[in-house]
């Protein structure tokens, strides 16, 4: 069944320089490994593709049930440079909270 | 067990909060976060025209507010308030509150010694980009050292009510309470790993007690953030800090907001990197070994943490000028609101196309359909409103500056419907950058001096 990642996580988004972080969070550890198999750093670099220029990395937190993506050259420069409203990222945790993911 | 509690997550956060934190309950510790990237730059131009300032300016009047109750309390503040200037700082705070002891911090400030570093044979390539520092040598404002929990722990030791200090990383001020009061070692990697990640929970103020938050921990399966109680009141995080490194993250009883698992996660990804190694001053801190468990309403305690060695190296924070912006806007209405909006931009372009202008980037957003989100918008075809948004930059102000001229004519001389233009021209300004870098940890001594 495919279904918003809205509905087995919620995200938090920041910035480092030109590169824009995603914490992915599920609410049920159960879900954990659902994260794992559907947000893949393709999938996340396809989703963002007009947004991201470089890379997408991801680091896996198992304790929190989390993983933690990096979308590198992301952010039009970032901090002062860039010419977004949204320079710092804040909102791209939200906007990925509407990928559609396969659940069983 | 000690109390730290955080009421500034930046230069700019709520006035009220650290009042509140010292009025509404018990804590031992206040500290203050009021350093982000680029203030460091401003504080450096505020220096340069009145060698009097260059610090927190909210600072001291707070301080001049609270006196009377940390002095009765017992209570001491810890704050990256100096900015480039953390003696004027502490002075202007005696001068605010003079019964109180203020030690302040010094050393990180190495503007005067990058011609030193470049002369030793230190390259200060950008961390991101990996260019050599020389191609900006002559725009630098400011250069500072990120420094962490030990000199703070110094500056409590000498019994100040108030430390002050310049570019702290924003994890040492909470981590320094423990240091200070556990006598913990520089080679105790995982209870300083645990006071870091303590830190890095409160940095940010109340993005770990319901600000920002999706999730109030209600449940599963969807985002209950409008659960999170009387925000208008939000609670400020607390930490409540043990010897052996684990620790609870609270709020005062009565505050709103929520202390929730689900609302330290988010606050724990925050701006994070690899998790394996969150590289400070004073460690390196393991996120994937945290044990993080709800113990009771707004309670969610930490433990287990483990962390290694402090890295060889710290990290430079730079400031320098990279040329002009600006940014101008223009709403169009129903019907064909995007379209309209379309139309203006091409209609700019060609116009500055026109006049040979020409800048390192010009970048366009259309606010209700795509500005946030980009393609991952959902569709929205024929919206009743957009705004349109255009900024440019580049080296050149002369070109900056004409470009601010040629959004407002679009009202008379473009698509139909424009409005929104009541501000007038955009502003132009100038970009000061950020450059981040590492040199040998051997080359920063920093110092303590009580001031009086």
């Amino acid at each position: 069944m495919k279904v918003p990642l809205s509905k087995i996580a919620h995200t938090r988004s920041g910035d480092k320089g030109d590169t824009c972080n995603i914490g992915v969070i599920a609410y049920l550890p159960e879900r954990y490994p659902i994260l794992l198999r559907e947000v893949t750093p393709e999938r996340v670099k396809e989703y963002f593709e007009d947004l991201v220029c470089g890379e997408v990395e991801r680091f896996e937190l198992p304790n929190l049930g989390a993983i933690n993506l990096l979308l590198h050259g992301a952010l039009g420069g970032g901090g002062t440079v860039s010419l977004r409203v949204d320079a710092q990222g804040k909102t791209f945790g939200a906007a990925l909270l509407g990928m559609e993911i396969e659940i069983d | 067990m000690i109390r730290i509690a955080n009421g500034q997550g930046f230069w700019g956060d709520w006035l009220e909060a650290p009042v509140r934190l010292v009025e509404q309950g018990p804590i031992d510790f206040l500290v203050l976060d009021y350093l982000a990237e680029v203030t460091m730059s401003i504080l450096q131009k505020q220096k340069q025209e009145d060698p009097n300032l260059g610090y927190a300016r909210d600072f001291p009047p707070l301080i001049g507010r609270l006196a009377g109750k940390l002095k009765e309390r017992g209570i001491k503040v810890v704050a990256n308030a100096g900015g480039v200037n953390p003696v004027a700082c502490a002075q202007a705070v005696l001068k605010a509150a003079p019964g109180l002891k203020v030690a302040v911090v010094l050393g990180d400030d190495v503007f005067d010694r990058l011609d030193e570093f470049l002369g030793k044979g230190y390259e200060m390539r950008d961390m991101e980009t990996n260019e050599p520092i020389t191609g900006i040598r002559d725009r630098i404002l400011s250069a500072n050292a990120y420094i962490g929990a030990f000199p703070l722990a110094e500056a409590l030791d000498t019994g100040a009510d108030v430390v002050i200090a310049g570019r702290s990383t924003d994890t040492a001020l909470t981590l320094a309470p423990m240091v200070h009061k556990y006598k913990w070692k520089p080679d105790d990697w995982d209870k300083l790993a645990a006071g870091t990640i303590a830190g890095h929970i409160i940095e940010c103020g109340a993005q770990c007690s319901g600000g920002n938050c999706q999730s109030a921990g209600g449940g599963f399966g969807i985002s209950d953030w409008q659960d999170i109680p009387a925000m208008a009141d939000v609670g400020y995080p607390i930490i409540e800090a043990e010897p052996d490194g684990s620790f609870t993250v609270t709020k005062h009883a009565g505050t709103g907001g929520r202390v929730h698992s689900d609302t330290v996660k988010e606050q724990l990804l925050y701006e994070l990197g690899d998790p394996k190694r969150y590289l400070t001053p004073d460690c390196t801190a393991d996120f994937t070994s945290i044990h993080i468990e709800d113990v009771g309403p707004d309670r969610v305690r930490l433990s287990g943490i483990r962390g290694g060695p402090k890295p060889p190296t710290l990290k430079l924070s730079i400031s320098y000028t990279d040329g002009w912006k600006a940014i101008g806007t223009l709403v169009y209405s129903w019907p064909q609101a995007l379209q309209k909006a379309v139309a203006a931009d091409r209609i700019v372009r060609m116009r500055l196309d026109h006049l040979g202008l020409t800048f390192d980037d010009i970048y366009t957003e259309f606010f209700g359909v795509n500005a946030c989100h980009g393609s991952a918008a959902p569709p929205n075809p024929d919206p009743p409103e957009v705004q349109l948004r255009i900024g440019v930059r580049g080296q050149d102000r002369k070109a900056v500056d004409r470009f601010t001229r040629e959004l407002i004519p679009l009202v008379l001389n473009g698509p139909p419907g424009a409005t929104g233009f009541g501000e007038g021209k955009p502003p132009v300004r100038e970009i000061v950058a950020y450059w981040s870098t590492l040199v040998p940890r051997d080359e920063i001594k920093t110092r303590v001096e009580v001031i009086s």
